[in-house]
């Protein structure tokens, strides 16, 4: 598996051949508090790079979820539908979102690695 | 406007919380526990809540200043007995509601808690009302700290003897650290437990001795999700300048003698609202499912026709359900009827439920 890239709207992505895995990070989990709801985007559904993939909700409020990659949705987690709380737990881990088949590789290039996500995260709490 | 803090703020700081803007004022919204464990640790036991914020008006005066209350209020301010508290509210002219509140006979005449968002403006609505015949003080020097849940009787009795003996929506003057400290057994939680106003000076000594005793400290996310459990309405969401109580479904909070003498601003409206002309009842409502049904969130009938909204709405961990409260016209009001609730362009079931959804347990 390929090294975890984050993005700007605090998802992370892994990559095993041409699918990437997405999730939300663990700051963006801290920032959220308690998860009790997520939606998730159909299995075979096209998305858009930076486009709203997925809807995350706190007890306090809804955010959207994005995907950092343009392409088709080959897989979702249905264990953080049926137990959102999980999302808190091991967001970086076992509550991944969904996976998607990518259409252009070079979208990846722009993301950043940990070291600067960090530093990103840090200067831009929300 | 620069944003305000109370006596606390340190303290909740060194206790890890996390703040956001609220009425004016820097406030905890949760602590390293988290809204969900907060919420349960004041079911299960008591939780300490900061509600500085909230007005503390005194009004000073005796039987003229019932009479002149009455004017704006729909309580029965003659019949209320010393240390006695009463949930009410400051009505406007077209029978909406300018706040809730909780008014308690004092010595000296009464004590007025008001939501901290509109504090400013009902001291002015009361002030233009009273006129200048009665001193008002909106203290700016008392903190309020409110402790909640089973345990807070036996807790609170530790540090100030006697408060066990309140009966609920009863205050009484005690001490602490030689000061007057004035407690009610009251609160927002759908729990026992008390309100404490207490000098700034000593809100912290006090607060961490409650701390130190075992009790956690609770900030408004938890605030919010425990009253909305206990069908308990946020000014400003539930209700508001153009909700009338009965439409509120708060009829039980005013008196049967102002209910039907009136006498009291609105009076108008709550008399047609009453007498078969009310069209819409402040209900609650269980989404299916999990999804969340927040304020905005229109409400549909079974067959699609438009029927109401909701006011407030989250995840209830206490009954581990999505919980509202909304509108609906008054024909759709029966607990059990169906409805559906859109949300992000898609319509979702849901039932028109009884409130509270959490029952309540008060020391009566």
């Amino acid at each position: 598996m390929s090294e975890k890239k984050y993005s700007k709207q605090h998802e992370w992505v892994t990559v095993e051949g041409d699918v990437a895995t997405i999730g939300i990070t663990s700051h963006a989990a801290e920032m959220l508090g308690d998860v009790v709801f997520v939606e998730l985007p159909e299995k075979g559904k096209s998305v858009e790079k930076e486009g709203q993939a997925g809807v995350v909700e706190s007890t306090k409020a809804a955010s959207d979820v994005y995907t950092p990659i343009t392409g088709e949705i080959t897989d979702t987690n249905q264990s953080i539908v049926d137990d959102p709380g999980a999302v808190n737990k091991d967001p970086e881990g076992d509550a991944w979102f969904f996976k998607i088949k990518i259409k252009n590789k070079s979208e990846l290039d722009n993301l950043m690695n940990k070291e600067d996500y960090d530093k990103f995260a840090k200067e831009n709490p929300n | 406007m620069e944003i305000e803090k109370t006596a606390l703020y340190d303290y909740h700081k060194s206790l890890g919380a996390k703040f956001v803007p609220f009425a004016g004022y820097e406030m905890p919204v949760q602590y390293t526990a988290g809204i969900i464990e907060e919420h349960k640790i004041t079911r299960s036991n008591a939780g300490l809540f900061d509600v500085s914020h909230m007005g503390q008006l005194l009004i000073e005066g005796n039987k003229d200043l019932a009479i002149e209350l009455e004017k704006i209020m729909p309580t029965d301010l003659h019949n209320i007995k010393l240390n006695q508290s009463k949930y009410s509210f400051l009505m406007n002219e077209k029978g909406g509601i300018y706040d809730d509140l909780i008014i308690t006979k004092a010595e000296k005449g009464f004590i007025i808690i008001l939501n901290a968002a509109c504090k400013k403006n009902d001291f002015k609505i009361i002030k233009n009302s009273l006129g200048n015949k009665f001193k008002l003080t909106l203290y700016k020097n008392l903190s309020l700290i409110a402790l909640q849940g089973p345990k807070s009787s036996e807790v609170l009795e530790l540090t100030i003897k006697g408060v066990s003996s309140l009966k609920f929506m009863n205050g009484h003057k005690f001490s602490y650290n030689g000061k007057e400290v004035y407690v009610t057994r009251s609160g927002y939680t759908g729990e026992d437990g008390f309100e404490i106003s207490i000098p700034n000076e000593l809100a912290e000594n006090f607060a961490k001795k409650l701390i130190n005793n075992g009790v956690k400290p609770i900030g408004l996310g938890a605030r919010d999700t425990l009253r909305l459990e206990a069908g308990l309405c946020l000014y400003g969401h539930d209700i508001n300048e153009s909700t009338s109580p009965i439409e509120a479904n708060l009829k039980w909070a005013i008196a049967k003698r102002r209910r039907e003498e009136g006498g009291f601003v609105g009076y108008s409206k709550i008399k047609s609202d009453m007498n078969g002309s009310l069209n819409r009842l402040r209900v609650g409502v269980k989404p299916e499912g999990k999804i969340i049904a927040r304020e905005g969130v229109k409400i549909f009938s079974k067959d699609g026709e438009e029927i109401g909204s909701v006011t407030s709405g989250t995840y209830g961990p206490s009954v581990d359900a999505s919980i509202a409260m909304g509108y609906v016209k008054i024909n759709f009001s029966k607990p059990g009827t169906e409805v559906l609730l859109e949300v992000r362009g898609k319509k979702h079931k849901g039932n028109i439920s009884e409130l509270p959804f959490y029952k309540k347990s008060y020391v009566r």
